[in-house]
């Protein structure tokens, strides 16, 4: 049983000329619970832009997309944010963490809207990731690594059932790239959540069983690569 | 506990912006009461200062001045009431009492009044409350003798005992005349809150026979102040005093003679709670642009509480409940600027007139200044909360890609 599976998604966008762009033209894609998957994309790729439509971010032109039982393809923007809220979590590139907040409240920012705030779940997340001597600090008193490590407590603290994670090396140097890497991979599976990872980053992709090449999957990527 | 949290971080985040704001609001909302309590409370309390009278009867004039002179002790007297003008008002069977006043000399401003112990022994100047002495005893019948009202007697930091020679004139002229007449303070009385306070007041005859004082009228006095048997006898004195006599002026009823004053400098209240209301919304003009100026680097944070899950009707209502919160932390500060303003206020208007406001006597406008300032600030929080409402979460987030 599948925990995610898409049919004919379609996004495109407006065009400078006034036309629509295809961005997105996935005509299936499937991801098991517990499953972790890495997808080779160039930036530009729209990749991103896939990542938001499963988060239901964005709203999909056409198709679906089937998780826990809905179709985030078509849900209305308030249960799309309900339904990302419950079952999904969102690891970014540049960490986008909320730089006016505690780690704690990062981390219990990110269970909030879906399971509700829980300061002992939140605060044994980020024991977990090494924090726990940090709970009271804000974002830019972390190194780059520790501050992707509050990130990967926070997609995860709200229990979801797929972990979204869109280059989260890309802003980290070597080593704590792979150390996040590693990070994500592990708490994911201790958390018994899916994780779809997309990177361009060859020594990111090859620690990965399960890779697939975005623009095998994306009718439109032949048209959006550079 | 989100959206507390929420509005919290973000108020420290724009601490600046935070505190300018909800002291502008404070300011505001100070003002706004300020200027109402001032107003609403002055005009209760002036309109039923009476000293517990019914009317006054006065030489030929304006009702107002006599009631100016005669109970607020603040005008000139239009003129004096002539020894058989009083006998028969005094013995006029619609009359429970009459009680003669002379005016005509101050103590370095502070004004001397000639009446009869009556005044005190008689009347009471509120319902149910009655004249009482501080200290010492009332003044008798001729001597030159002084009963002092207790806040001239604290400003002139007077005792008993304590002697005095009285300047001629209503206001105090530093080289001016000064009776040869020495007057001994004999009796402090107790605080009344009314103008009578601030009066020294001395025997009828000690003003009508002072050394200097033209002797041709001193039989006459300024005024005759006086409690009426049933209210229309009003009607049928002022028939006969104002509409067919044209010697005299019968000032009744006095709070409606005092009422009319407000309603001619109505205007005066008006502008300033005109003012009040420009700050008020200047202060809420200010939380809309200070939140709105921030907006774009807010942005951010928006869509990241959106990807977490956030609905845009959450962010719409934090923002909203972020500018009603400076509305909330500005109407507390403003308690603060009102009792600051007021306290000044009334300090200043019972030095004046000896009337005393009560500022922290509950009055409706502590509730519902506070709550127009935080729904003015809540509406300035609506335009930002639109832009909140409308932050594109992909692009934001993930602005390249």
């Amino acid at each position: 049983m599948s925990l995610l599976t898409l049919s004919s998604l379609k996004k495109s966008f407006m065009a400078p000329d006034g036309g629509r762009k295809m961005i997105v033209d996935v005509p299936e894609f499937s991801l098991a619970a517990g499953q972790q998957l890495a997808l080779r994309g160039e930036s530009g790729s729209g990749k991103t832009t896939f990542l938001h439509l499963i988060a239901g971010i964005l709203a999909a032109d056409s198709g679906s997309i089937r998780l826990d039982e809905q179709d985030m393809a078509v849900l209305a923007e308030p249960a799309r944010d309900r339904l990302r809220a419950r079952t999904i979590g969102y690891i970014f590139q540049t960490f986008n963490l909320l730089q006016g907040y505690s780690c704690l409240e990062n981390v219990l920012l990110g269970m909030a809207f879906g399971a509700g705030a829980d300061r002992a779940r939140a605060t044994a997340l980020l024991e977990r990731v090494g924090l726990g001597q940090r709970l009271h600090h804000l974002p830019r008193q972390l190194s780059t690594g520790q501050q992707q490590r509050v990130a990967v407590a926070r997609a995860l603290a709200g229990r979801p059932q797929l972990v979204l994670a869109d280059e989260p090396t890309g802003n980290l140097d070597h080593r704590n790239g792979r150390e996040a890497l590693a990070l994500i991979r592990e708490t994911c599976r201790e958390a018994g959540a899916a994780l779809l990872l997309v990177s361009h980053d060859p020594e990111v992709l090859a620690a990965f069983e399960d890779v697939r090449d975005f623009a095998q999957l994306n009718r439109a990527a032949s048209e959006v690569a550079p | 506990m989100t959206l507390p949290l929420i509005i919290r971080r973000s108020l420290r985040q724009h601490l600046l912006s935070t505190v300018v704001t909800a002291l502008s609001i404070a300011l505001a909302g100070g003002l706004l009461m300020t200027v109402w309590v001032v107003k609403t409370q002055s005009q209760a309390l002036f309109a039923q200062t009476n000293s517990g009278f019914d009317a006054v009867l006065g030489a030929r004039g304006s009702p107002l001045q006599l009631v100016l002179n005669s109970i607020f002790h603040l005008e000139a007297s239009p003129g004096n009431v002539a020894a058989e003008d009083l006998q028969y008002i005094a013995r006029h069977p619609l009359i429970k009492a009459a009680i003669p006043i002379a005016v005509g000399d101050n103590f370095k401003g502070w004004r001397i009044v000639g009446t009869v112990p009556e005044l005190f022994t008689k009347i009471e100047y509120a319902p149910g409350k009655k004249y009482a002495l501080a200290g010492g005893r009332l003044f008798e019948g001729t001597a030159k003798e002084a009963v002092v009202g207790s806040f001239a007697a604290q400003a002139l930091g007077w005792k008993l005992g304590d002697t005095f020679h009285p300047f001629h004139g209503l206001t105090y002229v530093p080289n001016g005349d000064q009776h040869p007449d020495v007057f001994t303070v004999t009796g402090i009385l107790a605080p009344t809150n009314t103008p009578v306070d601030r009066v020294i007041w001395i025997p009828l005859a000690g003003i009508q026979s002072m050394s200097g004082h033209d002797p041709k009228h001193a039989t006459e006095v300024s005024a005759v102040l006086l409690q009426l048997r049933t209210p229309t006898a009003g009607v049928l004195l002022d028939q006969m005093y104002n509409k067919q006599g044209n010697r005299l002026t019968l000032a009744w009823p006095i709070g409606s003679i005092i009422a009319g004053l407000f309603n001619k400098i109505s205007w005066f209240d008006e502008v300033l709670t005109l003012v009040a209301w420009l700050v008020a919304l200047v202060a809420a003009g200010s939380v809309l642009s200070s939140i709105y100026n921030s907006m774009s680097a807010r942005q951010r944070d928006i869509a990241i509480l959106r990807a977490l899950g956030a609905r845009r009707r959450l962010v719409f209502g934090a923002v909203v409940a972020e500018a009603a919160t400076i509305g909330v932390l500005g109407s507390l500060a403003g308690g603060a600027v009102y009792a600051l303003l007021l306290t000044g206020i009334a300090a200043v208007i019972r030095a004046q007139t000896g009337v005393v406001l009560e500022p922290f006597a509950w009055q409706p406008v502590f509730a519902w200044a506070p709550a127009a300032l935080i729904g003015l600030c809540a509406l300035g929080g609506l335009v930002p909360a639109f832009k909140a409402y409308r932050v594109p979460v992909a692009e934001t987030l993930a602005p390249t890609s």
